[in-house]
């Protein structure tokens, strides 16, 4: 769960937030009716998105866009936080960190030197189920960056000087993220209760008692089990074409060794869950209270074919936004909530969650607050949702990803989250497709079928004394 | 949300303000921006692009929390709020509602010196979507129950940080820094200042402000230059002629003082603020060269982010941004540090400044900090139409000049060593004013 939804901050974020964070939306050939017909036809072909493997088993994406001499350069690798071992959380993120110490062929801080020269960006970042690193850069840039890319996937030297003081920056990250943020504390409290058994349980960044004890043997030990061309995704989005991109990456990547097959991703499962737990933190720096409520679902990789697109429907019609059902309700209408909504993350390997929040506003209580965001749960239950609510949803979904072509680097993080938890290019591509496909029954269904009061987790976040009104 | 619970391995450390206003452009032939001018009179700044059928629009008016009146703090944050919730003869749900089935998504906010809209569309939609911004600017309603709603909105997020450290210090730090000038007063308002405010207030402001000669218009994506020409006049062709603005006075930071918010917190937030320069000054790029190299937020290789972070470990976030508002101008140092380390990190952090007060940079820095600044223009403003418009948009607020992207390198390669040592000489050997948010400590005991 992320902070956003905890706090007592008016909502105005416009719909489109929310749907490009549904993580699916992005394709080339969104079937949208082309105002100018002709450059846009063409813009398409040109833009045609390829896909293919190197000989090492590295898979690669390109995605053209040549409006502007820029490139974005991914790597993505099926690793994140749910791979680590017991006792290791924040392995995944702390690797990630030391991935920018240096090789044998370049020393610390000389690829970062060589962006800089150039003007360009990087960063990386870990989530559950990967772990990806990127730069911004020109496109005759590119070859380089696939150079020092393609080098820090085997080369890296790991010392115990280095090691140190970055798991110092990494503890200093979860006080600024976690310690000193109770919507994060509780967040993860929340997480750690909804997942019994599944390592989703875990933060990404990891349990303060576990970074500290994080050592080289550690790190050395997950680089040469994870870290791999045939464990690898590149994606590159930009000014360039896929026959140039695959000439760069067999000479850079391609070069590398295919490490060991990797097992299957099984992590453990979830039981069957029958209890409604609570999880209450109280802080002195809270003064409006406000809730959660999270159910586990089905993932896009884990779903029934057209459940998770039912779900995404779902929380947008339910609570995705302005136009949403509990938003119209709860802080339009009858004025009980400064915020509300819901939300679906559905770009997950395993099994994924669902959410609703919302906090009081002036005099009303948040147990009023919590009945009304169930009675509207239990409406869609009870008489499904409406045929122009839906068409309306669908529409902002499809647009959501026309939208998104016009930025190069979310074009690639949507490609990368897909097929870096179990899904495919055409899975992208055809979303608009599925997402037109799915009818209000089967809306009606999922929210019958997963949004039950018995099996949920509610996170309440109060003050730690009361307010006066 | 895909990004649920990501790490990344540097924060933003948003200098929204600073780096947004201040970051200046270079050449990049590619981008080719049309100067339009309507009929009657309005100019937008066009980058005409079919390959994505959506069409941009981004443009401010001078205003912002600066023209709140005195008492009604937090007036330009309920006005921006209204704007979407209700217009012309269509109230607040239908307004919305036809604005969705338009596709279109538009926002507006209010800065310091700015209020700013934009609307995003599908180029097929275009027509329907500008009618609705045009209803938008033009005769927002402000009907009661909507500017009520809002409004016990913004109460509502400043009742819920009421307990919070980290508001209660920005308050007292802006209060601290600008003493009785518009730039201390919170943005939101009070509670006390937000019951103030009546239709009127809003209407009031709308007609002051609203006008064509503080205008600025850029417009990214598939519509070409003679359409556009209609569409600003449509658009905003029937606004006041002249602006009625309160008049702002320029103000300098109160520097030299230390600003404390006493709180039991495992890690212990630090700002330091010394004096900047204007945007129109020629120290200009000089300080911002200078500041690139002490603490810039683009490269992994600052000063302040080797020695705090790389060789210490003292912290996950350090940077330092120069800050250009309309009527005043600084340099800011940040970070978030264990509390028990917190003299140490302080102690590093004036150790880098004195370094950088005595010795200045050295050539290889420079060589290399100008190819970042001149490089790194095109990367991060020009990526999406999104970012081109925005960078349009502040060009023609900062009165830059169209031609300014082909002028910038050079601009850049001329400053010399000379200059960034005298500028570094002179911002940063005044005593700063200091900000610590966190558990009390005396500066100078070792943690």
């Amino acid at each position: 769960m992320e902070s956003k939804s905890f706090l007592g901050r008016r909502l105005r974020l416009g719909a489109a937030l929310l749907i490009l964070s549904t993580g699916l939306a992005g394709t080339a050939h969104a079937d949208t009716t082309p105002a100018t017909a002709t450059p846009v036809a063409q813009a398409q072909v040109e833009n045609e998105i390829s896909s293919f493997i190197l000989d090492n088993g590295m898979q690669v994406v390109v995605i053209p866009d040549r409006r502007a001499p820029i490139v974005t350069h991914m790597v993505w690798y099926k690793v994140g936080s749910a791979d680590e071992p017991p006792g290791k959380s924040g392995i995944a993120h702390f690797f990630e960190h030391l991935m920018f110490k240096g090789t044998e062929k370049h020393k610390a801080g000389e690829f970062a030197a060589r962006i800089a020269e150039i003007g360009g960006s990087e960063n990386a970042f870990t989530s559950n189920d990967y772990t990806a690193y990127y730069q911004t850069v020109t496109p005759d840039a590119l070859e380089s960056m696939m150079e020092y890319e393609a080098d820090r996937m085997r080369n890296l030297i790991l010392t115990d000087n280095v090691i140190g003081p970055e798991r110092d920056v990494v503890l200093e990250e979860r006080r600024l993220r976690i310690e000193t943020s109770p919507e994060a504390l509780l967040s993860e409290e929340v997480n750690a209760t909804l997942y019994q058994n599944h390592p989703y349980r875990v933060p990404v960044i990891g349990w303060m008692h576990e970074i500290e004890q994080l050592n080289r043997t550690d790190a050395v030990a997950f680089y040469n089990q994870y870290y791999a061309p045939n464990n690898a995704i590149l994606i590159v989005a930009g000014d360039v074409d896929a026959g140039e991109v695959r000439a760069l990456a067999e000479k850079t990547y391609g070069q590398l060794k295919r490490g060991p097959d990797l097992p299957p991703r099984l992590r453990p499962t979830e039981p069957e869950q029958n209890t409604a737990r609570t999880v209450t933190l109280t802080d002195p720096r809270v003064t409006t209270p406000s809730y959660s409520k999270t159910w586990l679902v089905p993932s896009y990789n884990t779903a029934e074919p057209g459940e998770a697109e039912a779900l995404d429907l779902l929380s947008e019609i339910l609570g995705g936004g302005m136009r949403s059902r509990i938003y119209q309700a709860l802080v339009v209408k009858n004025g009980l909530a400064s915020s509300a909504g819901a939300y679906f993350s559905g770009t997950r390997l395993d099994v994924a969650s669902f959410a609703v929040y919302g906090a009081p506003r002036g005099t009303a209580k948040l147990d009023e607050v919590q009945r009304a965001v169930d009675e509207e749960i239990a409406a869609i239950v009870k008489d499904g949702v409406g045929e122009r609510e839906l068409e309306a949803a669908k529409d902002r979904f499809v647009r959501s990803m026309i939208f998104a072509r016009d930025n190069q680097s979310s074009m690639a993080n949507i490609y990368g989250a897909s097929l870096a938890t179990g899904g495919t290019v055409e899975d992208v591509q055809q979303w608009p497709d599925r997402i037109r496909k799915v009818t209000a029954a089967d809306i009606q269904k999922v929210a019958a079928k997963y949004l039950k009061a018995g099996n949920s987790v509610t996170g309440y976040l109060l003050p730690a004394e009361p307010v006066q009104n | 949300m895909t990004k649920l619970f990501q790490m990344t391995r540097v924060s933003a450390f948003a200098f929204l303000l600073a780096l947004g206003a201040a970051t200046p452009v270079p050449a990049f032939a590619e981008v080719a921006i049309q100067e339009v001018k309507s009929d009657k009179g309005i100019t937008a700044w066009l980058v005409e692009d079919y390959t994505v059928p959506i069409v941009t629009i981004r443009f401010s008016f001078q205003g912002g929390n600066t023209q709140d009146p005195p008492g009604k703090e937090g007036l330009s944050e309920l006005i921006s709020g209204l704007f979407d919730e209700g217009a012309g003869e269509f109230d607040s749900d239908t307004f919305q509602t036809k604005l969705d089935e338009a596709g279109a998504e538009m926002r507006f906010g209010a800065g310091r010196d700015t209020i700013y809209g934009s609307m995003r569309m599908l180029a097929d939609r275009r027509d329907e979507a500008l009618d609705l911004l045009k209803l938008a600017v033009e005769q927002p309603r402000f009907d009661a129950a909507p500017i009520d709603r809002i409004r016990a909105q913004i109460v509502a997020g400043i009742v819920a940080n009421a307990r919070d450290p980290e508001t209660a210090a920005q308050v007292k730090w802006q209060e601290a820094l600008y003493g009785d000038h518009p730039y201390a007063r919170p943005d939101d308002g009070t509670e006390e200042t937000l019951a103030t405010i009546t239709v009127d207030d809003l209407r009031a402001y709308h007609k002051a402000i609203f006008a064509k000669d503080t205008l600025n218009v850029s417009v990214v994506g598939a519509i070409d230059a003679e359409t556009l020409k209609r569409k600003l006049d449509d658009l905003f062709g029937e606004l006041p002629e002249k602006a009625d603005l309160r008049p702002v006075p320029m103000v300098d930071l109160k520097l030299g003082q230390e600003v404390r918010v006493d709180y039991d917190l495992p890690q212990t937030s630090l700002q330091l603020a010394f004096p900047g320069v204007a945007r129109s000054s020629p120290d200009f790029f000089p300080a911002y060269v200078m500041n690139e190299i002490l603490g810039g937020g683009g490269a992994f290789s600052s000063r302040l982010f080797n020695e705090v972070r790389e060789k210490r470990g003292l912290a996950y976030g350090v940077s330092s941004g120069v800050v250009t508002n309309k009527y005043s101008s600084g340099l800011v140092i940040r970070t978030a540090t264990r509390s028990d380390r917190a003299p140490e990190t302080l102690g590093v952090i004036r150790d880098v400044i004195r370094r950088m007060t005595e010795e200045g940079p050295t050539e290889k820095e420079l060589a290399a900090t100008k190819k970042y600044i001149i490089g790194s223009y095109a990367l991060n403003n020009l990526d999406s139409s999104e970012a081109i418009a925005a960078t349009l948009l502040s060009l023609q607020q900062e009165d830059l000049g169209i031609d300014y992207m082909q002028r910038r390198d050079a601009l850049i390669n001329g400053v010399t060593l000379e200059q960034v040592k005298e500028v570094a000489r002179k911002l940063l050997s005044v005593e700063p004013a200091i900000l610590v948010i966190g558990p009390a400590f005396e500066e100078g005991t070792k943690g």
